[in-house]
């Protein structure tokens, strides 16, 4: 790991005091969130990990980045999408830190600035779910990918067809989708539901914008202690 | 007994096998599967990640239906299983989430109080129906048998559900009481690499390997699952794991119902066993020879 985005220590410059500002944003809707600041960097969520080995940047790095004040790294970083969520780092972790929502508190908020690794799928692979979803009210696989695959990689759907024909022969494959009888309905939920965004499930706070380390999540006893 | 069944998008068409097995194995256990009315996509992991409140309201749809039907919920694939718990959780932890989930449902004239309980069909299997009544209705013993339980992620984190997190047991009291042998199997709660396969192919083909690899390196003749994900991961890819890692892996990959099946006296066909991409030979072998 290289800290590359720190000029002066205990600094933060303008755009990271932005980012780290939505960074905490994004985690007020994670319950028990503020544990973030009792990390003790053991590297057991680092030693958890399954996928640890493929990352730039490893779990406890993670955390270690966010305390030096280099949230860009982080949201450029190849970890956040190669995390499976599989969510082992988060329940051995000793100082109960919410380690994998972190890092998909990481993942909205790099999806929210179009931050994306070169040709990365995934925000296609949810486009098409969300339009089959809406259209059927049930996902159709082969559907899922032939969306996915036009609109990554067509000819990656020629290398899928010799286990499409196996499936198909063992009957696997649904040719038409099945539809919910009361769709009109389930849309109506779904446009209501678009207006909402996540109520917070720890306390609206002001941060210190240019606090650097844990000081930043401090919330109110920081500001209230300084007043 | 009686039950709520939501069976989910995957189990409609890949994993019809995993549908099949499940209702045999609960008629045979006189329990009641009564499918949900008209239930949609639990909104899966796609959703969470695009738009929370919209996955949340979707999932909460289904509740509210089987709130209509008054028994608990079953739901067999490990991720409908999680978004629903997960959605009953947050809307009882957030009164907030509650009444905005529920201003939503009522533009489709419906509501949701928090009175279902989801459940997955091994905790019904265990803490329902019970070890000793599985005994009294098994129809062949599978002695011989050599079983990996391969229990995967979501139904065992990251809340504590109804097995432990670390080395559930659940599976393995299962077989046990059907008399097949349970292997020294570490792997039981390693990621198989998920939705990783779409795209980060080799991160997810080693994952896969090494919960195979170990499988066979401990005797096993099958790996035993319940989630229609990793049953995918195992098994389709493993045309693809031997070709990059040049091994010759045929190992079946099972749905947990599917074996209980056979202990309750069902045909591989009756089972979707026949529907399986990789070899059954095995395991066939495995019950002649007891």
């Amino acid at each position: 790991m290289k800290i590359v985005n720190i000029k002066i220590p205990g600094k933060l410059s303008q755009k990271e005091q932005d980012l780290r500002v939505s960074f905490l944003r994004q985690l007020e809707a994670v319950p028990n969130s503020e544990k973030i600041k009792s990390c003790i960097q053991c590297g057991t969520c680092t030693g958890s990990c399954p996928v640890s080995y493929a990352m730039d940047i490893s779990p406890r790095e993670v955390i270690a980045l966010f305390r030096a004040g280099d949230m860009e790294s982080l949201l450029h970083s190849k970890t956040i999408w190669v995390c499976a969520s599989c969510y082992a780092c988060q329940t051995r972790c000793t100082a109960l830190i919410k380690v994998t929502d972190i890092i998909y508190a990481l993942k909205r908020l790099a999806m929210e600035k179009n931050i994306y690794p070169p040709h990365f799928p995934v925000y296609s692979l949810s486009q098409s779910f969300v339009k089959i979803m809406n259209s059927y009210g049930r996902l159709h696989e082969a559907r899922l990918l032939i969306f996915y695959f036009m609109k990554t990689n067509p000819f990656k759907l020629f290398s899928f067809m010799p286990l499409g024909l196996r499936m198909a022969k063992r009957k696997r494959i649904a040719y038409l989708p099945s539809k919910i009888k009361d769709l009109k309905n389930f849309q109506k939920i779904i446009k209501k539901a678009e207006q909402f965004d996540m109520p917070r499930a720890v306390e609206e706070a002001q941060y210190l914008k240019g606090a650097v380390g844990y000081g930043a999540v401090d919330k109110k006893t920081e500001l209230e202690s300084k007043k | 007994m009686d039950y709520s069944y939501f069976p989910g998008c995957s189990l409609e068409s890949a994993h019809s096998s995993y549908n099949d097995s499940m209702k045999k194995v609960f008629s045979h256990l006189e329990c009641n599967l009564h499918e949900l009315e008209d239930w949609n996509c639990c909104g899966a992991t796609a959703y969470m990640s695009v738009k929370e409140v919209v996955g949340f309201a979707i999932s909460a749809r289904n509740l509210a239906i089987a709130e209509k039907q008054k028994w608990d919920l079953v739901a067999p694939c490990s991720s409908c299983y999680t978004i629903l718990a997960k959605t009953h959780r947050y809307m009882k932890e957030l009164p907030e989430l509650k009444d905005r989930v529920n201003e939503c449902l009522k533009e489709g004239g419906l509501s949701y109080n928090l009175k279902v309980k989801v459940r997955h069909p091994l905790d019904v299997l265990i803490n329902d129906i019970g070890l000793d009544k599985i005994k009294v209705k098994t129809k062949v013993r599978l002695e011989g048998l050599k079983v990996a339980n391969y229990y995967g992620c979501q139904i065992v984190r990251p809340e504590k559900g109804f097995d432990d997190r670390e080395e559930p047991m659940t599976m393995d009291n299962l077989f046990n009481a059907v008399g097949a042998e349970n292997v020294y199997y570490p792997m039981k709660v390693k990621c198989c690499g998920g939705m990783l396969m779409t795209t980060y192919e080799d991160v997810a083909i080693k994952l896969s390997k090494e919960i195979i690899e170990c499988a066979i390196n401990n005797g096993a003749n099958c790996i035993v699952t319940t989630c229609p994900l990793c049953q995918m991961n195992l098994e389709a890819y493993q045309d693809e794991i031997n070709r990059v890692y040049n091994t010759k892996y045929n190992m079946p990959i099972l749905f947990f119902t599917q074996v209980l099946g056979l202990a309750f006296g069902f045909s591989d066909s009756e089972l979707g066993i026949n529907k399986n991409l990789t070899a059954s030979i095995k395991l066939k072998g495995a019950l002649i020879h007891q």
